[in-house]
């Protein structure tokens, strides 16, 4: 179960917002965090706290094909990603790396800054506790379901290759 | 079928495949760049497999932040070299490196019918030789490094049909851009882009490659162009091994058909902070600029230096301006060099990089500050892309780029 406070941004927030180029050499999570959408929302990693959501209309994620973007997410604290739609590739990087992402219009369109929600990642149902709402998400195709129930895609080609423990 | 899912379906092993269908593709090469390849060797390291598919079909090009501009990216090129030797893959930096768009292309590494996946955005560059080719995330890499295969959801296809002959100074940037200004940047979300019509059928290779490279930024997964007598004279210097040429079926239902008649299009400006704001040059207004960029995996190949050096001849940059010239491979610049193109950008004033993503991605040669405003060839013009998240970049074509260097604003290149 996840509990949080809404940070809403609008459409097309592309990965040079989410995160800058000049830490694509970066690989610590919590130090890429620091830097989470400094470029579009300069407070925002000060703003967060463990457990928050990201809300975002349309193509959030698009850009590059960073999955530093993703990585800084998670890396800040953020428990998971509302959109209306998601890019491709930020949304493959996404589930690869385990940050959960949930398409829903009607959360969007009736949820605003700062609403705190809670959200049961495996019914889908998204509630919005500061206006006693509730909202389903649409559910992920069943192969996407398969890759995260293996624990991602690296675990699950593990699985796929019979490669046994860790 | 249309090109994309022909393609898709022969490397799924599959006689047919369907938009929306969840299918196994075996890849025909895999790219990584030096800001992709750390994590995903790091991914290919926990599957525990001891070695790659098929090292003559992973290859990593460093350059992005080369040659390398801390110590930081120091540390990481020697890493992945050292990775890319252990394991034999193709290794490209240096003296045979240059943009990895750029350069795989040249080297005659991706072929007509080819399925190429990069863990870089801009992968879908390719789709002008008639491959089918996508950028993907660094895990993603990982998995085709170790398995040669991965997983694809079979985009649908929108055709776009270009009819008219182009005006001068009007190419393969404009009608992209005409193109995502029209359709948004989430216009072909999850989509493949195919470009067909009269006016791509004469478009020049280096035009197409620019359209293609820019299909993401209408949220495409790949843009393809059917294979005709230019792309066969393009790859027949430089293939190695045998490839194979598809074509739409005519019976063939897109999702969507768009039909644009282009005779009357002007140059393209995409104004900040995104690649759907576009105006054509004469709506443009008086936009005072500090620093012009020409190259990029967009537009640093040949023709694009031509169309620079033509508008550049004999004329000297604007005293405010610093016009930095990048061509995208050492073949490129080998011949920039021969044509006499290097000494007219320096003659006029320009300053010429060694081949580099650079500027670009905000890396280094070549960072805005705040305030000031950049007039770019690159690809995206996002806030903070290229340095200070307060600099404020415009997108156009090389002509355009070079006239607005010489009256340090942007200038149709018929003014100067």
């Amino acid at each position: 179960m996840i509990k949080g406070r809404v940070h809403k941004y609008g459409a097309n927030i592309d990965t040079d917002g989410i995160i800058p180029a000049r830490y694509a050499n970066l690989s610590d999570p919590y130090e890429l965090g620091k830097h989470c959408m400094e470029n579009i929302d300069v407070n925002f990693s000060k703003r967060v706290k463990l457990g928050d959501i990201i809300m975002a209309t349309t193509n959030f994620g698009c850009g590059s094909s960073r999955e530093i973007a993703p990585i800084s997410i998670k890396g800040a604290g953020i428990s998971c990603v509302i959109a209306k739609s998601f890019a491709r590739i930020f949304f493959r990087n996404a589930i690869n790396i385990g940050l959960p992402l949930i398409e829903s219009k009607d959360a969007v369109d009736n949820t605003d800054n700062g609403n705190e929600l809670e959200i049961d990642l495996s019914s889908g149902k998204i509630k919005n506790l500061t206006k006693d709402k509730i909202f389903t998400a649409i559910p992920y195709p069943d192969f996407v379901r398969e890759l995260i129930s293996a624990g991602g895609l690296i675990e699950y080609t593990r699985k796929r290759l019979k490669i046994g423990g860790k | 079928m249309t090109i994309a899912e022909k393609i898709l379906a022969a490397h799924a092993s599959k006689s047919k495949v369907k938009p929306g269908e969840f299918i196994n593709v075996k890849v025909d090469l895999v790219m990584a760049h030096d800001l992709t390849a750390g994590i995903a060797v790091d991914q290919f390291n926990k599957i525990g497999i001891n070695k790659v598919f098929d090292p003559k079909k992973v290859v990593f090009v460093m350059d992005h932040f080369v040659p390398n501009k801390d110590v930081v990216e120091a540390e990481q090129v020697k890493s992945l070299r050292e990775f890319a030797k252990k394991h034999h893959l193709l290794f490209f930096e240096a003296g045979d490196a240059g943009i990895e768009h750029v350069i795989l292309p040249e080297k005659g590494l991706v072929l007509p019918g080819d399925l190429v996946v990069g863990a870089d955005s801009h992968t879908c560059t390719y789709g002008a030789l008639g491959a089918f080719s996508t950028g993907m995330g660094s895990t993603d890499i990982a998995v085709a490094m170790a398995t040669g295969e991965i997983w694809m959801k079979v985009p649908p296809t929108i055709k776009f049909v270009y009819h008219g002959n182009l005006k001068r100074w009007v190419g393969g940037k404009d009608l992209i851009l005409y193109t995502i200004g029209q359709i948004g940047v989430d216009g072909a979300l999850y989509s493949t882009m195919e470009f067909t019509g009269e006016v791509i059928d004469k478009l020049s290779m280096d035009s197409r490659f620019t359209m293609a490279n820019m299909a993401i930024e209408a949220g495409a997964k790949a843009g393809i162009f059917k294979v005709d007598q230019k792309t066969l004279e393009y790859v027949k210097k430089r293939a190695k091994r045998p490839y194979k040429i598809y074509e739409t079926d005519e019976t063939e239902e897109y999702s969507q058909i768009m039909e644009y008649d282009v005779s009357n299009i002007e140059p393209q400006i995409a104004f900040p902070h995104s690649p759907e704001n576009t105006k054509p040059v004469s709506q443009v207004g008086d936009i005072k600029i500090d620093q012009v960029v020409i190259g990029s995996c967009t537009n640093g190949r040949l023709d694009d230096l031509r169309d620079a050096a033509m508008i550049l001849d004999k004329k000297k940059i604007h005293k405010e301006v610093r016009c930095i010239v990048i061509p995208g491979s050492q073949e490129v610049y080998l011949n920039a060099l021969k044509e006499g193109l290097i000494e007219r950008f320096i003659k006029a004033g320009a300053i010429v990089s060694t081949p580099t993503c650079g500027p670009c991605v905000g890396g280094h040669m070549g960072v805005l500050a705040s305030d000031e405003k950049c007039i770019s060839t690159t690809n995206r013009n996002f806030i903070g892309r290229m340095g200070s998240p307060k600099a404020e970049i415009y997108l156009a074509n090389p002509a355009v780029a070079a006239a607005s260097a010489i009256t340090g604003k942007i200038t149709d290149p018929e003014e100067v």
